[in-house]
């Protein structure tokens, strides 16, 4: 756990980079987070960052690639395209949520 | 019966269901509530010995057993398939028309693995090239699949979280690196471990600490894939980030869904299981429904541990509901689980909402006998031991002495 400054705000991230307070993200942050993972954002990732956001507040987890795709009625193909190779992780990362986890 | 007595509908009759029966007959007056409990058949499989009847460890005939004599006697008990639920009007629709009335329904409907949501995944192949062990039938048709396995590539796959028993496909690798190697064929098979996460094991601690056994075993992980297709001429798994992982033997775990009738009815979520309060099982829609076991959105394990630990803290809740009462107790997430780890011996694991699995002795602290997050011998044994205890202890509802809050004494953070 150590603290960073991404886009003139200082943030907790995890070793991986995560930000561990959802509360510190807001949206001037996103494309700062995008970038560093070699995205640029475009409206259709803005909608689904916005849905992520939405959805962790209301039900207190980060939501899954199936959730995302059935309650935004965009195809896992297409979050594939917007979030090459591994998007349920780099949707959550841009978000400034926890990246999505099993048991152990 | 008189006209001010109460309806308690159950709706399946697994672990979850016949335990909250059983619990609830002992504590509910017959003068006051019917309790009725609904299932489609009248098998009750013991899940965790799915695992082992692919290596022998278990025979078919010690983990199936009839559902009737494990249901307390003044349960009346239905064996119809549920159409749907109509919740505004507190009614239960069965296949067949007949309509049951409840003041509290009970979901516990479980969760079902669904080869046909993957293409290609049902096809000439399926229970033979393309296995799995989370069905009765699947890990039968598996145990003669390993038997003529000369070699290869075993792929063990797994399709999207949350799955049942979620370290079920970890301890099938140990397992089958056992098993193989007993046969003489280990030298001849890649194992391969193929999950949707970003590593066999994604919490920091278990990684650290159990992260060697796969490297030790020699088990190569493939990870982030997301299957698109399976196929069944090519042999060979798709992602949609189209990697291919080619397999000679494939042991998926399909997609597990909630019951289709909790969709039908307007309860679920996107994959039919009923959002719930975390800490209470109530529905986050109604007040008289409840969601117990695998069939709720709870996060955390889909386990047996979970229903059980989860359905004593119900049983309290549901005596102050009808009885008008602040609810007076909190689920905190309590898991526990066996890893079998091959060559006789397991780990355990304890660990709930908050806490994540600790070092140290299980149930009792420094006696054990059981060690927390380490291989023993005690550990294996404790979790054989395990299938008497769920026929003659915990589906009669009789006390197991486990508390239902995770304990901390004793235990280690490491």
């Amino acid at each position: 756990m150590s603290t960073t400054t991404i886009a003139g705000h200082e943030v907790d991230v995890n070793e991986e980079g995560f930000l561990t307070r959802p509360d510190q993200w807001s949206e001037e942050l996103a494309p700062e987070l995008a970038a560093l993972i070699g995205l640029d954002l475009t409206d259709k990732h803005w909608e689904l960052i916005r849905f992520l956001r939405t959805d962790h507040a209301a039900m207190g987890e980060t939501p899954t690639l199936r959730r995302v795709s059935t309650q935004t009625g965009t195809p896992v193909k297409e979050l594939f395209g917007l979030f090459p190779g591994k998007p349920a992780k780099k949707m959550a990362y841009v978000s400034g949520l926890p990246k999505p986890k099993g048991c152990v | 019966m008189s006209t001010t007595t109460k309806h308690l509908v159950v709706l399946g009759a697994g672990t979850a269901g016949t335990m909250v029966v059983n619990k609830l007959r002992k504590r509910l007056p017959a003068t006051e509530w019917s309790i009725t409990v609904v299932d489609k058949d009248d098998i009750h499989d013991y899940q965790p010995g799915y695992l082992f009847i692919p290596f022998r460890m278990n025979k078919p005939g010690q983990i199936r057993k009839s559902k009737r004599p494990y249901l307390h006697d003044d349960v009346e008990v239905v064996m119809a398939e549920v159409e749907r639920v109509d919740a505004p009007a507190s009614t239960v629709h069965l296949v067949g028309g007949r309509t049951l009335h409840y003041d509290q329904l009970v979901i516990a409907s479980g969760t079902t693995p669904r080869p046909d949501q993957t293409p290609g995944m049902l096809g000439e192949q399926w229970h033979r090239e393309v296995g799995e062990f989370y069905t009765f039938e699947g890990a039968v048709a598996l145990r003669a699949q390993l038997d003529a396995f000369t070699g290869g590539r075993l792929v063990m796959h797994i399709t999207e979280l949350p799955i049942k028993c979620p370290v079920a496909p970890l301890e099938f690798v140990f397992l089958a690196d056992d098993y193989l190697k007993g046969k003489g064929v280990r030298e001849a098979t890649e194992i391969v471990f193929v999950t949707p996460l970003d590593g066999a094991f994604t919490k920091p601690m278990a990684s650290k600490r159990l992260g060697k056994l796969l490297t030790q075993r020699n088990i190569t992980v493939e990870t982030d894939f997301m299957i698109e297709s399976v196929d069944q001429d090519a042999k060979v798994i798709r992602s949609y980030d189209e990697r291919e992982v080619p397999y000679d033997q494939l042991v998926t775990v399909p997609l597990n869904m909630g019951a289709d009738f909790v969709a039908a009815s307007g309860l679920g979520d996107e994959l039919n299981y009923v959002p719930v309060d975390k800490h209470t099982c109530r529905s986050t829609q109604y007040d008289d429904i409840w969601a117990l076991g695998d069939a709720s959105n709870i996060p955390t394990s889909k386990a047996g541990s979970v229903a059980h630990f989860s359905v004593d803290v119900f049983v309290e809740n549901f005596q102050d509901a009808v009885a008008g009462r602040p609810l007076s107790h909190s689920f905190d997430g309590h898991a526990n689980c066996f890893i079998e780890s091959g060559g006789g011996k397991a780990l355990l694991l304890d660990f709930n909402y908050e806490t994540e699995p600790m070092g140290g002795t299980f149930p009792l602290p420094k006696v054990g006998p059981m060690s927390l997050l380490k291989e023993s011998r005690a550990n294996h044994l404790g979790k054989l031991a395990f299938r008497h205890v769920y026929w003659n202890a915990l589906l009669p509802g009789r006390p197991l002495g486990l508390p239902a809050d995770m304990q901390t004494a004793g235990k280690v953070p490491v």
